[in-house]
């Protein structure tokens, strides 16, 4: 029995298997369709979400099997103060599997150690987030045909942002990766986060310009600049238009960039790049149900 | 300034001085009805100077786990008034219950039944990592 609560449980050989097979089932869903029949999904989801709960219960449900579960910890027993472990010895007398997110970091690790059944890391506070990277990897994946030889471009919040923390580190294990981080000076990426960069001779460059950058990507993934994340009000003032995503910056860009965003966006992409061929974001969320999917079936063991 | 010889016990030499309170309290050396000896900025060609703590009772505790607290001490066993071990504690792979993770959105942090337990991530650089939220262990 495995537990995914980190993209790093998961090797490149196992993570190219799950691509695989999140691709055959966009091909052929039919084939799927009963594969979990009569097995039983719990989402343990103590903070709201919209695409990733939406999504695992999608996923079973396309896989023929059932889903049960909570969508805020008020709704749950954990509102008169049960533990995390204590909550997971019971969901796991009535479940197959586990999908759990929750606001404190570490908390699918206590359920893991204590849970019968596989335990899926939903997400946990600014911690991990394993299906939103295998998403990302998916979405390249469709949209370019590889995972190697691109140059792929993070702007925004890169030193707060869990998704670039963690798709940076899944793939820095493919080669002729190239990655260009886009921040302010004040959200760079951490150190920590460019070790295996350095170790591996991934090939980095970092700016605070994206316009200047932007011509040489093939990717480009944004995320959010959050006004509370800067200590002074000027400073968010002065930067915060410099990375909005605008028709007018994307002149500059390939005819063949994707653009990712793990989602919610609020102002960062204009609305108007939404109709561009270019904008992915959409596809992403979709991609994201079929490789819950892929995920679910390797968890169960399920063979088809 | 006379300190008797102990018997069957330890003594933790080659402490950094100022360290040995920290030592006594993990080992919770307060709560012992033996005779337990501090010596404070004691001379050390070593180290300049340093702490030595004896205790005269042998304790059944890992006492590796005190290499986290400070890599330079010297553990010395004593077996009827004999020293019979001398060695340095080897950080372990893992430390339960020694150090706190001061992270505040980690799961220990509202569970307050969950063991603290950290990781040996880096043996050189004597990094242990909280096993939930991978919070670097600071004392």
């Amino acid at each position: 029995m495995r537990h995914i609560t980190s993209i790093t449980d998961l090797s490149t050989a196992e993570i190219d298997e799950l691509i695989a097979t999140a691709q055959d089932i966009i091909e052929q869903p039919q084939k799927y369709a009963e594969a979990c029949s009569r097995k039983k999904l719990a989402t343990l989801f103590y903070e709201p979400s919209t695409r990733t709960r939406l999504s695992f219960e999608a996923a079973m449900i396309e896989l023929g099997g059932h889903v049960l579960g909570f969508s805020e910890a008020a709704s749950s027993s954990a509102a008169k103060g049960e533990s995390v472990a204590d909550t997971v010895r019971t969901v796991c007398c009535y479940a197959d599997i586990i999908a759990m997110r929750h606001p404190k970091e570490g908390a699918p690790t206590v359920a893991s150690l204590h849970a019968t059944v596989p335990v899926i890391n939903a997400g946990d506070g600014g911690h991990n987030h394993p299906t939103q990277t295998l998403t990302d990897l998916l979405t390249i994946k469709m949209e370019k045909g590889r995972l190697s030889n691109l140059t792929v471009g993070l702007c925004g919040d890169l030193k707060f942002g869990r998704t670039v923390h963690s798709l940076i580190t899944a793939m820095c294990r493919y080669p002729g990766v190239r990655f260009v981080l886009v921040s302010p000076e004040e959200l760079k990426v951490p150190s920590y986060v460019k070790i295996p960069l350095k170790r591996d001779n991934v090939r980095y460059d970092q700016t605070t310009d994206l316009c200047s950058v932007l011509p040489e990507l093939d990717i480009l993934y944004m995320t959010r600049v959050q006004r509370e994340r800067f200590f002074n009000e000027d400073d968010y003032i002065r930067l915060k238009d410099s990375y909005i995503l605008t028709p007018e910056k994307l002149e500059y860009a390939k005819a063949d960039l994707s653009i990712l965003h793990p989602l919610p966006r609020v102002n960062e992409i204009s609305v108007a790049i939404d109709q561009d061929p270019r904008a992915c974001y959409f596809r992403q969320a979709l991609y994201g149900k079929f490789i819950r999917m892929a995920l679910i079936l390797k968890l169960l063991e399920v063979t088809v | 300034m006379n300190i008797d010889s102990i018997n069957n016990g330890i003594v933790i030499d080659h402490i950094k001085a100022g360290m040995a309170m920290k030592i006594y309290d993990f080992l919770e050396l307060g709560a012992l009805d033996c005779p337990v000896a501090i010596i404070k900025n004691a001379a050390s060609p070593k180290l300049g100077k340093k702490d030595i703590i004896k205790i005269d009772s042998v304790l059944n505790v890992d006492l590796n786990a005190l290499g986290y607290i400070d890599p330079t001490i010297t553990i010395n066993i004593i077996k009827d008034g004999v020293r019979v071990k001398k060695y340095h504690p080897e950080l372990p792979e893992k430390i339960t219950n020694i150090i706190r993770c001061k992270n505040p959105r980690c799961i220990t942090s509202i569970e307050q039944e969950l063991p603290h337990v950290f990781n040996l991530i880096d043996r050189e650089k004597d990094e242990y990592r909280c096993m939930y939220c991978e919070s670097k262990a600071s004392l």
